[in-house]
């Protein structure tokens, strides 16, 4: 076995699946750089290339649709162990047979990327709906995530096309990187939080003096559409596990308001 | 001490949640003017500790009410705090929980103060104001009041993605008995208007590109479920009716949740018949997504759907003879039937088996539930049901499956 180490970017993966082929490798095992060292069998290390990435993807374009391509970037985006070799032997799959292939859910590998890339989905769907933004004094609205996979690239488009009005910044700390959006253009950024990011002193002198208000009113609103009648503790985790809660300004604890800070109420 | 404000909201977001709609699809709104927001697929953004999901702010403009609808928590002889939202008010929260992502729009009803016309023209003011003066290109959904002119229902129709009228009941009687001052008719009848104008709309879209966006995700209409002793043929042969004739996009079922001592209704402490209510809507998905015909479902000699087990699997084992099925050969309309197969799994049965004859690991892969399926098809001529009898097969089913609803069934079952 030989084991083809690339840098954990997708063009590094494309190049890598190029260079399988190129160097005819039997029995490839993609990796990340530092990540498995085998005792066994052979080192490969491949130098990401735009070129090599590209004629890939040509390639892939011919042979597959729209969806099953981004079914592939999504399965790259879940960061699951091994996605790199199931990717590889979908490719592998793909190419060498005349008709398509992309529906063929009886092959393990055709499945595999259908079923990671519904996951990937399913999250960035979630990020979609759990961001919570919240408003500076100037005029930003920023929102820190922990996403289960790399989805921030897939939720770009939505937030831009939704919020287009408005400065916004939604960044992951689990993969220290974010995305900013001027009212112009979304770019990737990375910047240091201070510890006391979360304090409740800092946020009060970070925040928009009705900041507070809106996260109170919005608690106040989702504890009075609930109907204690129907209590279903096991629906709602299911739908909102527990692991996002922190992140979510009705799960938080009650914001108390005015009473306490000497702030106008009025809207 | 609560703010104005924060009062308000408690008491007309808690008037307004027994309104079970929650959808914000259905509408394609894009962001051109580059204004505030977009509508899609819809996007529950949070979920309740009952489960269920927050997708739309859902107030009442007032809680303030001329009739007396024994079943509703703002009928003007109950001894509860009254609210009103100023416009500017509803606005401004509307505008804000969206901008922070809480929403994916407003979903706004009210109690009718003085006339139906006077109601209906302060929620169409609210929809106007979003749209035109903030550019809000969010999810809009007006409750139409009954009684309100064809004229305002128009302008409403100009601005929200959705209308709804709630029928309330199943039937006229029911109607009659609980709430005396409402008329069937003057609900069915802007039903009806709309209808006619939404098709009109789609028609001057084919010809006319600019054509105004006339309610796009259309109508929808709810019913409350156990007030009243109809039965399941009844509810869904309503429901079959709104669908078929006018056309609605979704008919709700709300398992009535005891609110008063009036003897006219369930006691207080009754539970919320949940079960039949989640029949009631998997009947429903049958209906608009399984290509079942009503009649299928339920039946003179069936009017009740089977508590214990879903209607999918009840039709399947009052109709036996149809199956084992040969799932390397059945059309998509047989595999949509299989008790355990859902759409998802019908679809990707039928792309796969192009390629290779499927046995039951790839069904299992694919995500078909074995444990129901395996009686009702049969891959590489391996059956599992041999000579079993309906009731025989309904037991070992249910003895292999743990019903979320299991320990509700005996009390629940008392009700109906």
């Amino acid at each position: 076995m030989t084991i083809v180490q690339y840098d954990g970017s997708f063009e590094g993966l494309l190049s890598a699946i190029f260079e399988v082929y190129e160097y005819k490798i039997k029995q490839a095992s993609i990796a990340v750089e530092e990540g498995t060292y085998s005792l066994f069998g052979s080192l490969h290390r491949v130098q990401t290339d735009t070129t090599k990435a590209e004629r890939v993807l040509k390639t892939l374009e011919q042979k597959l649709s729209k969806t099953a391509l981004s079914q592939l970037h999504k399965t790259f985006l879940s960061e699951l162990p091994a996605m790199e070799n199931h990717i590889l032997h979908y490719v592998q799959y793909v190419i060498s047979s005349r008709k398509p292939v992309e529906n063929d859910y009886s092959h393990p590998d055709v499945l595999f990327l259908q079923q990671t890339s519904r996951k990937v989905h399913r999250e960035k769907h979630r990020m979609e709906a759990f961001v919570r933004f919240s408003l500076t004094k100037d005029g930003l609205y920023y929102s820190i995530i922990q996403p289960d996979f790399n989805v921030l690239p897939l939720i770009a488009k939505h937030f831009k096309d939704r919020y287009a009005d408005q400065c916004w910044l939604i960044y992951d700390t689990r993969r220290k990187y974010g995305l900013y959006y001027d009212k112009n253009e979304v770019s990737e950024v990375q910047m240091e939080f201070a510890a006391n990011m979360q304090d409740k002193e800092q946020l009060l002198t970070l925040h928009h003096e009705q900041e507070e208000l809106y996260q109170r009113l919005w608690q106040q609103y989702f504890s009075s559409v609930n109907i204690a009648a129907r209590k279903n503790m096991k629906l709602h985790i299911r739908h909102m596990p527990k692991r996002y809660w922190r992140f979510l300004t009705e799960k938080k604890p009650a914001i108390r308001l005015a009473d306490d800070h000497g702030r106008p109420m009025q809207l | 001490m609560k703010s104005g404000i924060e009062e308000k909201l408690a008491i007309l977001a808690d008037a307004a949640k027994y309104d079970v709609s929650c959808a914000s699809s259905g509408s394609n709104r894009k962001n051109e003017n580059k204004g505030l927001g977009t509508t899609g697929s819809g996007i529950c953004h949070a979920y309740t500790e009952d489960g269920r999901c927050v997708s739309l702010l859902k107030i009442l403009l007032t809680n303030h009410c001329i009739y007396d609808c024994a079943y509703c928590v703002s009928r003007r002889s109950n001894g509860i705090k009254r609210a009103a939202f100023t416009v500017k008010e509803v606005v401004d929260l509307t505008i804000n929980f969206y901008r922070r992502n809480y929403i994916e729009g407003l979903f706004l009803s009210s109690g009718i103060f003085s006339n139906a016309d006077y109601t209906m023209e302060r929620l169409v003011l609210i929809a106007k104001k979003l749209r035109t003066e903030h550019r809000f290109n969010g999810y809009i959904h007006l409750k139409t009041i009954p009684g309100a002119s064809d004229e305002l229902i128009k302008q409403a129709g100009l601005y929200a993605d959705r209308l709804s009228i709630n029928v309330e009941m199943p039937t006229e009687q029911s109607l009659a008995l609980l709430a005396p001052d409402k008329k069937r008719e003057d609900m069915i009848k802007p039903m009806r208007f709309l209808q006619s104008a939404i098709r009109q709309n789609l028609d001057e879209k084919k010809t006319l590109k600019h054509a105004p966006t006339f309610v796009p995700a259309g109508q929808s209409t709810q019913m409350v479920i156990g007030a009243t002793p109809e039965t399941d043929l009844q509810i869904l042969g309503v429901a079959n009716a709104f669908y078929k004739k006018m056309e609605l996009k979704r008919v709700y079922y709300s398992g009535y949740v005891p609110i008063s001592n009036d003897n006219r209704l369930p006691a207080i402490g009754t539970p919320v018949p949940m079960i039949r209510e989640n029949r009631l809507y998997q009947a429903d998905w049958l209906m608009r997504f399984y290509q079942f015909r009503v009649e299928e479902i339920v039946s003179p000699e069936d009017p009740l759907l089977d508590i214990e087990i879903d209607p999918k699997l009840s039709w399947a084992l009052r109709n036996l003879d149809q199956f084992p099925i040969d799932i390397n050969k059945a059309d998509y309309r047989m595999l949509l039937r299989i008790p355990g197969v859902g759409i998802e799994s019908a679809k990707k049965i039928n792309a796969a088996r192009k390629f290779n004859r499927l046995g039951w690991e790839h069904l299992r892969k694919i995500g078909v539930s074995i444990s129901r399926a395996r009686y009702f098809i049969h891959c590489d001529k391996e059956f599992e049901r041999r000579d079993l009898q309906p009731h025989q097969v309904r037991q070992l089913i249910l003895s292999q499956t743990q019903s979320k609803y299991k320990p509700n069934f005996s009390t629940q079952l008392n009700i109906f």
